[in-house]
């Protein structure tokens, strides 16, 4: 399949503290379609798109809000959010969905901080579909009105296609990996509410223009915005935090 | 890449209209600013139909063009890819058409 991450739909993936469950409704049978010619004129990603309206009006009911971090691997999202939960779980509750192909290295990292998490491998999947992240919801359990951080599989790619439900969805790209990943993944940054430049301190030592990355985000998606920040040093994280507390419902208009 | 799952979401689409019945053919729109692959997404579909009443089944795949509205001047033109800028200048523009991504009919047997 595709040489850099092989995704196989929901074949092997595994949630930590759930049991396996594979009892979601499936409707089977013909429903007298004998004809030759059947027209189904269906969304292929219905499924996903149903369950994640489900996902998202469920979670909006208890005042919920859901970020979805998407990322090159390495682009510095788990250290962004160890960070995160520290400093904004004192006034916010915070828990952690964490998404990998394999091993519960990040769960563990975030786990360290006190905050609960509960860790998907989805095995060959390379990226988090809604029906995952409601499972992993219903293992964390979180209170209303908190903040759920989902750090989905390291992928420009595919987690582009799938909603999660989500309230909203960033994208965290870092300085080392050069300013052109916009255009490069337009896919990706169309969908994005918020693009984080990660490793600022790196600015001095590399090639990366600011400027330059911000226009090409604008020109796939007018309304994102951009913020440069460093997760290890701490720039930029007021804004960061500022930008989170302006999802919480009470301070988003009516309707 | 994510056509196995979106192959998989195909054959879980059809089966859910069309139960055991033998599938010959299926038509898709896949846009061709979808970010789907249509030659991969043949690949996958033959490996996640086997075994199934899709097995074998030709893939008939259409691919509209891209489409987008500058909200600057109303202007409407074709484009080849995402990242857009209307002729007035504006790169404030919305893809109307070309993510399309659907099952629009099969032949059963
Ligand atoms: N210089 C610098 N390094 C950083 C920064 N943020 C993260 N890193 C480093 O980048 C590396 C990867 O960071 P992670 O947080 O594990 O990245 P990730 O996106 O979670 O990676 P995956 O989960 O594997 O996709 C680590 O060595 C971090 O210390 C930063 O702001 N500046
Ligand atoms: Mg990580
Ligand atoms: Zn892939
Ligand atoms: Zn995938
Ligand atoms: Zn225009």
């Amino acid at each position: 399949m595709c040489g850099t991450c092989g995704c196989e739909g929901d074949a092997g993936v595994r949630l930590t503290t759930l049991p396996d469950d594979a009892a979601h409704p499936h409707p089977h049978g013909p429903s007298g379609d004998t004809g030759r010619t059947v027209v189904l004129e269906a969304r292929v990603l219905a499924k996903n798109e149903d369950l994640a309206v489900r996902n998202r009006r469920s979670l909006a009911g208890r005042g919920i809000v859901v970020v979805n971090l998407m990322s090159s691997p390495g682009s510095g999202k788990t250290t962004l959010l160890e960070r995160t939960v520290r400093e904004l779980g004192v006034q916010w509750p915070v828990a952690v969905i964490e998404g990998d192909q394999e091993t519960h290295l990040d769960a563990e990292r975030i786990r360290a901080t006190g905050c609960p998490v509960v860790q998907i491998n989805t095995g060959a999947g390379c990226h988090l579909d809604a029906d995952m992240v409601r499972r992993g919801l219903e293992a964390l359990d979180p209170p209303d009105s908190s903040l759920v951080l989902v750090e989905n599989v390291g992928n420009l790619v595919c987690p582009a296609l799938f909603d999660l439900g989500e309230t909203a969805r960033v994208v965290v790209m870092s300085v080392p990996e050069g300013d052109d990943k916009p255009v490069k993944y337009p896919h990706m940054f169309r969908t994005a509410d918020l693009v984080l430049i990660n490793k600022a301190d790196l600015l001095p030592y590399v090639d990366f223009d600011p400027e330059r990355c911000a226009r090409q985000v604008r020109s796939l998606h007018p309304a994102a915005e951009v913020l440069q920040i460093s997760a290890t040093r701490g720039d930029g994280m007021p804004a960061w935090y500022g930008w989170l507390r302006a999802l919480r419902p009470g301070l988003l208009p009516p309707g | 890449m994510h056509e196995l799952a979106i192959s998989q979401a195909v054959v879980d689409a059809v089966r859910e209209r069309t139960g055991d019945q033998r599938v010959r053919s299926l038509r898709l729109v896949v846009g061709r600013l979808s970010g789907v692959v249509p030659d991969a997404l043949r690949f996958s579909f033959e490996l996640v139909a086997e075994g199934t009443p899709l097995e074998g089944a030709d893939l008939v795949i259409e691919e509209p063009g891209g489409r987008a509205r500058c909200r600057s001047c109303g202007t409407e033109f074709g484009t080849e890819g995402l990242v857009v800028l209307c002729p007035c200048g504006s790169a404030d523009v919305a893809v109307t058409a070309g993510s399309e991504l659907l099952v629009r009919s099969v032949e059963v047997a």
